[in-house]
C-alpha cells in the first residue's frame, strides 16, 4: 500500500515538475502565417519574435491556388497571415479570407508610388492587404559568356545565337508578359485574341530553351553553366549569388519586362487579428523591408523606400537601387488573367512544353 | 460451433485495423478523389455532380494525352533497363559473391538508397551537366570535342529513375534467387543442359515472380514520380504527375487533376492485370 502511495505521489510530483516545464512554452503565443519561402529567414523572423515574446510558425506553399486550397482545408483560425501574389490579392478577398487592414498603420506613403498597388490591394476603398516586395521577370545572365549588348534586346535572348543555352523560368504568367512585351503587347492588354500572336514567340522561346526551370533548378543551370541565359529570371535569381559568381547578372532590355509584386495581409478567421497586424506592420518597416529585401530564398526590392537607410550599400548595388526608377517605369505589372483566359494562358504554356 | 465463431471472430479482430487501415487511407480517399474528378470548377468555385467534362477535356487536349504517352513511355524504358541491370547483378550478389560477403555486397548495392531522393537527383544533374563528370571525361577522353547535352533531357530523367530502381529490383530479386535450390540447376545440367538452357529453361521461369514483383513496383512508383522528371528532365516534356501539380498550383483545378490521377490509376490496374498471374496474391 504505502509503495503504492509512494509511486502515486512520485508520479503527482512528476507531473506537477512537467506542467511546470511546460508552463512557459504553452504560454507563449503562437502566429500561423502561411509564406513563400523568404519569410523563412530566421533573420527576419527572430527579431519580430523575440519583441513580441511569441513564436512565429511558418509554411511555404508555392502558386496562390495551393495556398487557397491550404486555407480551404484548415480549420477557421488556424492561420493568421497570408503573403500572397501581388495580382491574386483579389481572389482572396473575393473568397472573404482577407480582414480589412487600417491605412493609418501602414506606411504606404513612403513605399515607391508605382508598387502601392491600391488597385490590387483594396476593394470599395477598404485595404486587404499591402505590398511588401517587387521585382522583375526579365534576363539574367552569365556577363562571361553572353553579350551584354544582346541582353538589351529581348528577342535577342532567344535568338540562333543563344541556342541551347538558355533555361526559361517556369512560370506561365511572367513569361507570357515577357513573350506579350516582346511582340508589342501590354501585359494589361493581354486578351484570348494576343494568345495566337504570344503563342509564337513562346514556341521561338521553347524551341531554344535547354530547360524549363524552377527557381532552384534555373539557379543552379545558370551557376554551374548548363545555361549562360535564364529568360524570366531577375534579381530573384542572381542576388543571392553575387559574391561567388558576380558575372551572374541581369538587365531590363529596351523593351522593358515584367514586375512581380507579393502582398501581406490578416486572415479574416484570425483569433490574432492585433498580433497579425503587428506583424504586417514588422515586414513593412524599414527594417523588416530590408531584412526581406535581402532574405536567404531569394532577394527582391524593398516596398518601402525607406529600407534604403537601413540596406548597406553593397546590398543596394546588388538590387540596383539607384536604378529603380528607369526600372520601374519601364517595367508593366505581369499579366492578371481573369480565370478563363488564365486557363487558356496555362494551356497554351502546356501545349507549348509538350512541343 | 461456439469454438468456431470464437475463431471467425478472432480473425476478425486480427484483419480489423489493417482494413480499417485500408478502408480510411486507400478507399474514403480513391472515393473522394473520384468525385472530385466528377466535380467541374465554375469560375474558381468548385462544383460537386456527376459530370464527365473533366475526362472530356482530357480527350480533347493533346497536350494531356501527351502527357500520358511520354509517362507510360518513359516508366516501361525505366522498367525495362531497370529489370536488365538488376538480374546480372543480383545474380552475381547470389551466386558468385561468396556468401559471408553477400551481406556486404547487398548494403552496397542499396547504399545510395540512404541518400535523399531529392538530393540524389540533383546529384544526378550535376554529373550529367555541360560542364559536370560526364562531359568532362568525355571531352578528356578526346571522344567529343565539346559538351553533349544529357541533363534535362529523357535520357537524364531515366538515368535518375534506373539509378533507383536498380537497387530495389536488385533486392527483389536477390530474394528470389537465394530460394532457388541449386539441386534444380544440377539436375538441369544432368539432363544435358548447357549453362544458356539451364538459365532460359529451368532459372528464368523459376524467377519470373521475383523479377515481375520488383518489375510492377517499379511501373507503379515510377509512373507516378514527380521529383525525378522535374528536376532532371527539365520539363522538356510533361509526365502526367508534373501536368497534375501545374494544375493544382496556380488555378487549384482539383477536379480536372483528380481526373488525371484516376487515369494514372487506371494505367497501374492494367499494368497490374498484366503482371497478376506472376505477382501471385493469392498466396497472402
Amino acid at each position: 500500500m504505502n509503495g503504492t502511495v509512494s509511486k502515486l505521489r512520485i508520479a503527482l510530483l512528476g507531473t506537477a515538475a512537467l506542467g511546470l516545464l511546460a508552463a512557459p512554452a504553452m504560454a507563449e503565443e503562437e502566429l500561423n502565417a502561411l509564406v513563400w519561402c523568404d519569410h523563412t529567414d530566421a533573420a527576419l523572423i527572430e527579431p519580430f519574435e523575440n519583441e513580441h515574446g511569441v513564436k512565429v510558425n511558418l509554411r511555404e506553399y508555392e502558386g496562390t491556388g495551393a495556398a487557397l486550397a491550404i486555407l480551404e482545408q484548415s480549420r477557421p483560425g488556424d492561420w493568421d497571415v497570408l503573403v500572397i501574389d501581388g495580382i491574386d490579392v483579389f481572389r482572396a478577398v473575393e473568397s472573404g479570407l482577407l480582414a480589412p487592414l487600417p491605412d493609418d498603420a501602414l506606411p504606404t506613403a513612403d513605399f515607391f508610388p508605382e508598387v502601392v498597388m491600391a488597385e490590387n490591394n483594396t476593394k470599395d476603398g477598404v485595404t486587404y492587404a499591402v505590398t511588401e516586395k517587387f521585382g522583375y521577370n526579365t534576363i539574367s545572365y552569365n556577363s562571361d559568356k553572353v553579350d551584354a549588348a544582346d541582353m538589351e534586346d529581348l528577342s535577342a535572348a532567344w535568338s540562333e545565337k543563344y541556342d541551347g543555352r538558355i533555361s526559361i523560368y517556369d512560370y506561365y504568367l511572367p513569361v507570357m508578359g515577357l513573350a506579350a512585351i516582346a511582340d508589342g503587347i501590354k501585359t494589361g492588354d493581354i486578351t484570348a485574341d494576343s494568345l495566337p500572336k504570344i503563342g509564337t514567340v513562346l514556341g521561338d522561346m521553347r524551341a531554344r530553351a535547354a530547360s524549363v526551370a524552377g527557381v532552384v533548378a534555373a539557379q543552379t543551370a545558370l551557376a554551374t553553366g548548363e545555361v549562360d541565359i535564364v529568360v524570366g529570371g531577375g534579381e530573384w535569381l542572381t542576388a543571392v549569388l553575387a559574391e561567388e559568381q558576380p558575372e551572374l547578372t541581369w538587365t531590363i532590355p529596351k523593351q522593358g519586362a515584367v514586375r512581380w509584386s507579393q502582398s501581406i495581409g490578416v486572415l479574416t478567421d484570425s483569433e490574432k487579428k492585433d498580433l497579425a497586424l503587428e506583424f504586417v506592420k514588422y515586414i513593412v518597416s524599414p527594417e523588416g523591408q530590408a531584412r526581406l529585401a535581402t532574405s536567404a530564398c531569394f532577394w527582391g526590392m524593398p516596398a518601402n523606400a525607406k529600407a534604403g537607410s537601413v540596406l548597406t550599400d553593397a546590398q543596394k548595388k546588388v538590387l540596383r537601387w539607384d536604378d529603380q526608377p528607369d526600372y520601374l517605369a519601364r517595367t508593366q505589372l505581369y499579366p492578371a488573367p481573369d480565370t478563363d483566359l488564365d486557363g487558356e494562358m496555362q494551356d497554351l504554356w502546356l501545349e507549348t512544353l509538350q512541343q | 460451433m461456439r469454438n468456431a465463431a470464437r475463431q471467425t471472430l478472432r480473425g476478425w479482430g486480427f484483419t480489423a485495423p489493417a482494413l480499417l487501415w485500408t478502408l480510411a487511407f486507400f478507399i474514403v480517399p480513391f472515393l473522394v478523389m473520384g468525385a472530385m474528378s466528377l466535380a467541374t470548377l465554375d469560375g474558381r468555385t468548385l462544383v460537386w455532380g456527376i459530370r464527365f467534362d473533366n475526362y472530356a477535356e482530357l480527350a480533347g487536349k493533346a497536350y494531356l494525352w501527351r502527357a500520358v504517352v511520354i509517362s507510360v513511355e518513359i516508366t516501361l524504358t525505366v522498367t525495362i533497363v531497370s529489370v536488365l541491370l538488376a538480374y546480372p547483378l543480383a545474380w552475381i550478389i547470389a551466386f558468385r559473391v561468396p556468401q559471408r560477403w553477400q551481406r556486404l555486397a547487398l548494403l552496397l548495392a542499396i547504399l545510395p538508397f540512404w541518400t535523399s531522393y531529392v538530393v540524389r537527383s540533383y546529384a544526378w544533374l550535376l554529373v550529367l551537366a555541360r560542364e559536370g563528370v560526364v562531359n568532362q571525361t568525355l571531352m578528356g577522353l578526346g571522344i567529343t570535342s565539346e559538351p553533349i547535352t544529357i541533363a534535362n533531357t529523357r535520357f537524364a530523367t531515366v538515368t535518375g529513375f534506373v539509378h533507383f530502381f536498380v537497387m530495389l529490383l536488385t533486392l527483389t530479386i536477390y530474394a528470389n534467387l537465394i530460394q532457388l535450390s541449386p539441386n534444380y540447376r544440377r539436375a538441369a545440367m544432368d539432363l544435358g543442359a548447357n549453362a544458356f538452357q539451364t538459365f532460359v529453361h529451368v532459372v528464368l521461369p523459376l524467377t519470373l515472380p521475383g523479377i515481375i514483383t520488383g518489375a510492377f513496383l517499379t511501373f507503379v512508383l515510377c509512373i507516378g514520380d514527380y521529383v525525378t522528371p522535374q528536376i532532371l528532365g527539365g520539363n522538356t516534356e510533361l509526365t502526367v504527375p508534373q501536368v497534375i501539380m501545374v494544375q493544382l498550383g496556380r488555378r487549384a483545378d482539383f477536379p480536372l487533376a483528380a481526373a488525371l490521377a484516376i487515369v494514372l490509376m487506371g494505367i497501374v490496374t492494367l499494368a497490374y492485370l498484366a503482371c497478376a498471374r506472376w505477382l501471385r496474391l493469392d498466396r497472402l
